[in-house]
């Protein structure tokens, strides 16, 4: 049977890494890839009230904008190699969505790209990478 | 406005700006006494009229109309603020929420974005005046005028929700004009329209008035008290450039530092008064003591118990907006399909604001003993005047506040000063965009339109914090209070629509049809 792998894709290099390294996965297991991209979101986040206002229209134009220039793209591509392939976008913590998706999906395997920023920022922020290697409910591959 | 005043300022407003801010300094002075001549010539009687009292007493019927609505409310609606409570929490806290909805504004955004319109002046120096007056008994007055508010902000942000206007790009307009027309419609009731307007004009000059003005000026004395005095012009500018870059410039970082900012202002502001109290912590019970005996009894105030019922009334109200109005406009641009769950959400602003943040002003005066009684009688001591209870370092307002908090951590006094600075700020925004929404439900949307109102209300910024323009701020406080006269009027009509919505929610949510997501 097919399993699914997970990709995180944000159209960076890395993610770009991340993606070739599970096409060539799913090529050699016949598995299918899903991508996944993640606006960071939070719900405890402070707007001001016209931001308020315009935010049904804004999330309308991201999604889209999303779509078009980062997820379209890399499925044409997938595809034409002869992966069967899925996307998924979702607002969100970006690790904690990840892993969420990961386990809607029921994936074999999810596969990210070192976010690049290494030490003062990761410290105080986090990390996706350090914090999906703790909480993914599947096996991670972190991709450099 | 002639064809090329509004190419002009359609194409260079930053210039538009700089023209009115070069000439306006010069003028100030002549400027500031023609402007409030005229104010007081031609207001005074309404100002009059909002503030006056019941014949024979101290007690101003504006006060006793916000309290009566918030008691029909709370009768009416079976004490809906202690019902949902719980209920309301766990809405804020995203329990209700679907995920699949996420990047829409959560509850817990809209309340805060509320919120930041509110906490302000009111809760800093608003209470220390109540307590000044009316003693520690006037605490007990407004935090019952808080919870009885509750009920008032429920009615006006579940219509604010129900009948706001939708457009096609998705943006969404709401408020009290528009479930005065909407809603009066629907009941088959005459006169929305015309209490729509009247509504709209009062929020218009509240905006620039409680909203702007008054917040600017505020704003100014409280640096004035830290740094030494200088021309209030130089405030004025300053904050009107910074409200012009976030209002016009659309800059949207400057707002976005702010409403972080805040939150975080109002969290150090509380937890300071809370380690002040933990720290005298033997004498919480006897502030209570002074609270509720203050409540009932002549402890020597001004006016005896009816003066702490009055003080304690009236900066409630004058603290939470609740019935005003102004808070149905800030709730109605969330994305909710229930217009009751952001009714139960906006019920937490009058709790958090007055009930929790207002009470520990007041706590925190008492407990650190700014107030002198009489150590024979236990009566407090008033003033030479005989118009306040007498205080340790004879100031009052703001400065007590500062005093109180000063007397256990000395360095409090700074911080206080940038709270309120930003407290100011924050209220500045919220206004303007409730304002520029009875404009635009006036004249219309359109750039230009929404234009010469923002430029409108920069130009009051300056002039709110160069001068003590009496006639101006008392003016632009009484179109506050105005707005909660033909709010409230239209709350009564619609209740029953804001009943049935209530009554049919709670029904699907004890039946399991809306349930928690997580």
């Amino acid at each position: 049977m097919t399993r699914k792998i997970v990709v995180g894709y944000d159209g960076s290099e890395t993610a770009r890494r991340a993606l070739d390294f599970a096409m060539a996965r799913a090529r050699a297991e016949g598995n299918s890839i899903v991508i996944a991209h993640v606006l960071e979101w939070s719900p405890y986040s402070f707007l001001t009230p016209s931001e308020v206002e315009e935010r049904h229209r804004r999330r309308s134009e991201e999604l889209q904008r999303a779509e078009t220039a980062i997820l379209a793209p890399v499925v044409a591509e997938v595809e034409q190699a002869g992966i069967p392939v899925a996307t998924v976008l979702r607002y969100g913590h970006i690790a904690e969505t990840m892993a969420r998706i990961a386990k809607d999906e029921d994936a074999a395997m999810l596969i990210i790209g070192r976010m690049g920023h290494s030490g003062f920022a990761a410290r105080i922020f986090g990390s996706v990478a350090a914090t999906l290697a703790q909480a993914s409910p599947v096996p991670v591959v972190i991709v450099p | 406005m002639t064809r090329h005043a509004t190419t002009m300022a359609r194409s260079l407003p930053a210039a538009a700006l700089a023209l009115m801010l070069a000439t306006l300094p010069a003028r100030a002075q002549g400027l500031d006494t023609a402007i409030d001549g005229f104010f007081a010539a031609t207001t005074t009687w309404f100002v009059n009229i909002i503030f006056s009292n019941f014949p024979g007493t101290s007690f101003p019927w504006i006060v006793a109309w916000l309290v009566v609505g918030a008691t029909v409310f709370t009768l009416y609606f079976g004490f809906i603020q202690f019902r949902a409570f719980r209920h309301s929490i766990h809405l804020v806290r995203g329990d209700y929420s679907n995920p699949n909805d996420a990047g829409e504004v959560s509850h817990f955004q809209a309340l805060t974005t509320a919120l930041s319109g509110t906490v302000g002046l009111g809760n800093i120096a608003g209470v220390a005046v109540a307590i000044s007056i009316g003693g520690p008994g006037a605490t007990f007055w407004m935090i019952l005028a808080g919870l009885l508010g509750m009920a008032s902000k429920f009615t006006e942000c579940t219509l604010g929700v129900k009948y706001r206007n939708e457009y096609a790009d998705g943006t969404v307009s709401g408020g009290p004009m528009y479930y005065m027309v909407k809603g009066f419609k629907e009941r088959g009731i005459p006169g929305g329209k015309i209490m729509a307007v009247l509504f709209a004009i009062f929020c218009i000059l509240g905006s620039f008035g409680g909203g702007n003005m008054f917040q600017a000026n505020q704003a100014h004395a409280q640096i004035t008290n830290v740094v030494g005095a200088y021309p209030g012009w130089i405030t004025g500018v300053v904050m009107a450039v910074i409200v012009f870059l976030v209002i016009v410039g659309g800059l949207k970082s400057i707002a976005r530092v702010t409403e972080k900012v805040v939150p975080f202002m109002a969290a150090i502001y509380v937890g300071t008064a809370l380690i002040i109290i933990g720290m005298n912590y033997d004498m919480i019970g006897e502030a209570f003591r002074q609270i509720f005996v203050g409540a009932f009894t002549n402890d020597g105030v001004v006016g005896g118990m009816i003066g702490a019922l009055i003080q304690g009334f009236r900066r409630a109200a004058f603290s939470n907006e609740a019935g005003v109005g102004s808070a149905a406009i800030a709730h109605s641009a969330v994305r909710t399909k229930e217009p009751t769950t952001e009714g139960f959400v906006s019920l937490l602003e009058p709790f958090i604001d007055t009930v929790i943040i207002c009470t520990m002003t007041a706590l925190v005066i008492i407990i650190t003993g700014q107030l002198v009684s009489d150590p024979t009688t236990g009566l407090f001591v008033l003033n030479e005047a005989g118009t306040q209870i007498q205080t340790v370092t004879g100031n009052s307002g703001v400065a007590l506040t500062s005093d109180a908090f000063s007397s256990a951590f000395s360095w409090f006094r700074y911080i206080l000063v940038l709270a309120v600075v930003l407290f100011a700020f924050s209220t500045m925004i919220s206004w303007s965009y409730y304002g520029l929404k009875a404009w635009t439900f006036l004249f219309g949307e359109g750039q230009t339109k929404e234009l010469i109102f923002k430029l409108l209300f920069c130009f009051f910024v300056i002039i709110g914090a160069a001068s003590s323009l009496g006639a101006v701020i008392d003016f632009s406080d009484a179109a506050i209070f105005a707005m909660a006269v033909v709010n409230i009027l239209a709350l009564y009509v619609l209740m029953p629509i804001v009943k049935a919505e209530m009554n049919s929610y709670l029904a699907r949510l004890k039946s399991g049809e809306i349930r928690k997501y997580n």
